[in-house]
């Protein structure tokens, strides 16, 4: 048909094929240029964006104009008129729809041939299986916990080779998005070969939180009033029910009564729109940042895929509120990393009980904070179990560990659990001999 | 779309919530009243005008003379395939227009070139003129006529793995430059007689255990200055400071000694504001500098030589420079404002009030000048409202002035200039070569293009053997602008062809971005514009401005 023609028409892609067709010297290893590659764009690779909001809504756009064509999309949120500014697929006759359905249908219908798949949910609610179909995952997320969350998922996909050593074909490649007002930074997570989101947790300082017995007996600033009454108040007056920052009405009776405490105090400065970002914790956001950043990651997910050019090494900080300003840092792997790393090491006497060894990984400055009750295996061989198995993995807790293990490895490679953990870690035990 | 008036202000309050948060309302209220025109409306500009209409600027006019084409689908969001054929402007508008009904938008089906020829003063109704993925030598006559008319210029443009921008516009004014972080402006080194008086009021060993724990460390810092002055000899002035490391750990020690450890009842005491006043210690002996960029802008002529027609930031910028020349003592106003810090709520804000009414005094000191100084230039009935110039004073630390060179200054074959050493040395320099040898390659491909009616690489054909050509392009280049001493790269011509200026959706949406973000500065008045040549490098991920 007439109409189909031009849409399929090779001059349709003309501006990518440039890209991934043609040889050149600045590209990335192995790169082999040719019509193959647009071909496993849109026909076998499979990429997942997390979020469908602000970075989300950009990075669904910019797959499907950089060729690929099985795109998922899961976010668990509806949509709100404040989304408005900047998540552009949306309209106001949307509000209230889940944000991944009404992002797919309208790529899907904007982009000829894009074959966007929504999940309305959570992250956490998804199998291992399920993540380990794409080629790679792009995230535009807005919280730590939940890029820890799929960090950890990338992570636990990845195998070592006896000698400690990333098995590169499990490798699951992540670019991570982020964006707060003018700022913004796209990473590229590479377990085994880049530092993982772990790795650089220092990177986010730790949110400040006000003390209590300043929001209870020496409140000066519309903040402290604020959390007053959203903390102290609320638990007080009606602690039945669940504070919703959602909840009109809670956000109103959080407000006035704000007030009414800096009005008791003499402070002044509490309004609505403060009362709703110090409770909401809203982080201000533009239209303009999100571009920048959920483009740069995609992009980066193109050369991953395809090395038509060199690939960021491996974050990228943006800075556009005084001038621009970016920085690109190669951040180097943590070693040690519990979570990215063939194991944390934890050194043993010889003669040590299983029961011993945990105690150590519960000791673990490291490990200790990451464990409660772990479970822990060998292989496939399950040493001790919590839950339905544990009555009968009890008795190993006595034996000692070497004769649980195989053979004379100096180091055993063995994997814990826990609930505390969204995936398991692994730990290098290492046993020593006591010296005469 | 909305029923009653206070519904739609309801829902428009809400829509932009999350930026009204970054440019506040009045910030708002400028965009909103923003008319932008947009040259071109491939993927850099229907990226850079979509994030503005998000924003909620008042209205658009789309340039574009093309038609939709199969190329567009497949990099261009703001057209659809169901309007293959027709007006690549119109569509665009129409799309736009979807995303946000506040916005109007109209456009002229019409090349750029085509239309500055024939109606130059087109231009005239438009705040900001956005032109993109055009030439130099288009863009050297787009500029002339942006500055003849005073309509402010942006440039932007997608090539390959590449983008370059560039503003255009006499000159920049901010006062709201809203640094992500300052110096808390405490004064402790020069406090004034009501701050010092409030101070030595505290009677640190009479008070109780319950105000001695809540003292202000401002409070404190005064004490210990007085005490470790005291230390040192009756004769030691009064506005000694501690001068080297001994000093202020001398310093360190005095306010350490003024602690308690135990209340009355014997039970450890936790002095949080003692801590507070430690980490806070460099306040005591580092007194308050002006910025470089603020002294400079003090010192600018358009200051000292007014006129009546000189815009009301020149005529602030010369009160403050009396001020700072009298009652400032050579420092800026005060502006008034204290960090929280552990204390009682009373007596915290005792001392907030303290710091206002100070800031208060130095505006008034301010307005006094600004009164002399438009009486002097005799324009009866001119004045600036108390409130500009409150917010003025309060933001002395923050003004910035931004200028910037017309592109015919650039680009202009002058080998002599100093521009051409710069340029020879970022191509040398290894942080910056690779930036540098874009900056000169894009340009280095419009002279290809003016000779050869199309840019290199284009096509498949071509592409080996246009990179002699490209490279040649560039050295000749080089030598307009006294620069021959430096060296373009081989891989970058040959990268240059290889890309055979493609539009890449990703990166027009990261030119996209960034342009936005700076026509929102630009219209704002707020946040500091870039200026000078930007290249963004798609391949490293990397930015550079050059200033040339």
């Amino acid at each position: 048909m007439e109409d189909t023609t031009p849409i399929d028409s090779s001059e349709r892609w003309i501006d990518i094929d440039k890209l991934l067709t043609r040889n050149g010297n600045l590209v990335g290893p192995g790169f082999e240029p040719g019509p193959e590659l647009r071909e496993f764009l849109q026909q076998d690779c499979k990429v997942l964006c997390i979020g469908a909001g602000g970075l989300g809504c950009e990075i669904l756009k910019d797959m499907a104009l950089s060729g690929f064509v099985n795109i998922d999309v899961i976010d668990m949120d509806t949509i709100d008129i404040s989304n408005l500014n900047r998540q552009f697929l949306f309209r106001l006759q949307d509000v209230g729809k889940p944000k991944a359905v009404v992002a797919a249908e309208r790529i899907n219908a904007r982009v000829p041939g894009a074959n966007v798949t929504a999940h309305f949910g959570r992250i956490e609610d998804m199998p291992l299986q399920f993540y380990q179909e794409f080629t790679v995952i792009v995230l535009g997320l807005d919280s730590l916990e939940a890029r820890r969350y799929m960090n950890s998922i990338a992570c636990s996909l990845l195998e070592f080779d006896e000698e400690g050593n990333p098995d590169m074909s499990t490798i699951k490649p992540l670019v991570d998005g982020g964006t707060e007002g003018f700022k913004g930074h796209a990473r590229v997570i590479l377990p085994g070969v880049t530092p993982c989101f772990e790795c650089t947790l220092w990177l986010f300082p730790p949110q400040t939180k006000f003390p209590l017995c300043t929001l209870a007996e020496t409140p000066r600033t519309p903040a402290h009033c604020i959390e007053y009454a959203h903390l102290i108040l609320w638990s007080q007056q009606r602690s039945h029910e669940e504070f919703d920052t959602d909840d009109e009405e809670h956000m109103q009776w959080v407000y006035s009564n704000a007030l009414a405490r800096a009005k008791q105090y003499g402070i002044e400065g509490v309004t609505f729109q403060l009362t709703q970002g110090v409770v909401k914790n809203i982080i201000p956001a533009i239209a303009s940042t999100n571009a920048i950043v959920s483009a740069a990651c995609v992009l980066e997910a193109l050369k991953l895929i395809t090395m038509c050019s060199t690939g960021l090494n491996n974050y990228m900080m943006y800075t556009g509120s005084q001038g621009i300003y970016t920085h690109t840092v190669a951040y180097e792997r943590d070693p040690q990393c519990p979570v990215c790393s063939a194991g944390v090491e934890v050194v043993a006497p010889a003669d040590s009980t299983l029961q011993q060894v945990i105690d150590l990984m519960l000791a673990h400055p490291q490990l200790g904070k990451m464990l409660a009750h772990p479970s822990v295996s060998y292989g496939s061989k399950q040493l001790y179990a919590r839950g339905i198995y544990e009555e009968d993995s009890r008795p190993n807790l006595a034996k000692p560990v070497r004769e649980l293990l195989e053979g004379d490895e100096p180091a055993a490679l063995l994997t814990v659990n826990d609930k505390k953990l969204s995936a398991s870690l692994r730990v290098r035990l290492r046993l020593k001999e006591p010296q005469q | 779309m909305s029923d009653q008036s206070g519904n739609a202000i309801d829902n428009k309050s809400k829509r932009y919530d999350r930026q009204i948060r970054i440019w506040g309302a009045e910030g708002q209220q400028r965009l909103e009243h923003a008319r932008i025109a947009l040259l071109n409306c491939s993927p850099t500009g229907s990226e850079t005008l979509k994030n503005l209409v998000l924003g909620g600027i008042a209205s658009f006019t789309i340039v574009d003379g093309n038609k939709v084409r199969p190329r567009d689908l497949g990099n261009n969001f703001l057209v659809d395939a169901a309007r293959l054929g027709h007006s690549r402007a119109q569509v665009v508008t129409d799309l736009l227009k979807e995303m946000n009904d506040s916005v109007s938008g109209s456009y002229v089906e019409d090349t750029p070139e085509e239309l500055l020829q024939n109606n130059p003063s087109f231009l005239e109704g438009f705040d900001l003129v956005i032109a993109t993925q055009m030439p130099e030598q288009q863009l050297l006559q787009l500029d002339e006529l942006c500055r003849a008319k005073g309509v402010k210029l942006l440039v932007v443009r997608s090539y390959g793995l590449m983008g370059y921008m560039r503003a255009s516009l006499p000159e920049h004014v901010v006062i709201e430059s809203k640094p992500d972080s300052q110096v808390d402006d405490l004064r402790l080194t020069c406090p004034w007689p009501a701050l010092l008086e409030y101070a030595y009021s505290f009677d640190l060993a009479a008070v109780d255990k319950h105000v001695h724990m809540h003292i202000p460390y401002v409070v404190l810092l005064l004490l210990a200055l007085r005490e470790w002055r005291a230390s040192l000899g009756p004769d030691t002035a009064p506005d000694r400071l501690p001068g080297n490391a001994a000093e202020r750990g001398a310093f360190k020690q005095v306010l350490q000694g003024m602690r308690r450890y135990q209340g009355e009842d014997g039970l450890p005491l936790e002095e949080e504001n003692f801590d507070e006043a430690l980490k806070s210690a460099f306040h005591a002996w580092t007194r308050p500098s002006t910025p470089s960029e603020v002294r400079a802008i003090l010192e600018d002529p358009k200051a000292q030589n007014l006129e009546p027609s000189t815009p009301d930031f020149w005529l602030l910028v010369a009160a403050l420079r009396k001020f700072v020349a009298s009652e400032g003592g050579g420092r800026l106003p005060l502006d008034g404002n204290i960090p929280d810090m552990h204390a009682t709520t009373d007596l915290y804000l005792q001392l907030q009030r303290l710091y206002r009414q100070q800031a208060d005094a130095d505006v008034a000191a301010v307005e006094g000048h600004l009164a002399a100084l438009l009486g002097a230039l005799g324009s009866p009935g001119r004045a600036i409202a108390s409130s500009d110039v409150r917010h003025f004073c309060r933001n002395a630390r923050n003004i910035r002035v931004v200028r910037y060179r017309t592109l015919a200054e650039e680009c202009s074959s002058d080998a002599a200039a100093a521009r051409g050493t710069s340029l020879a040395a970022a191509l040398a320099e290894e942080g910056s070569a690779a930036n540098a040898n874009l900056y000169l390659l894009l340009r280095a491909c419009d002279r290809f293009a003016a000779t050869h009616g199309r840019y290199p690489g284009v096509h498949d054909s071509t592409v080996e053997d246009d990179v002699p050509l490209l490279k040649q392009a560039a050295q000749q280049l080089l030598g307009e602008l006294g620069a021959s001493s430096g060296q373009v790269q081989d891989d970058y011509v040959a990268e240059m062809c290889r890309l055979g200026a493609a539009e890449l959706h990703v990166v027009a949406s990261v030119m996209g971005g960034m342009a936005a973000q700076e026509a929102i500065k630009l219209i704002t008045q707020q946040f500091v514009p870039f200026s000078g040549s930007l290249i963004y490098n798609a391949m490293a991920s990397t930015t550079s401005i050059f200033a040339l």
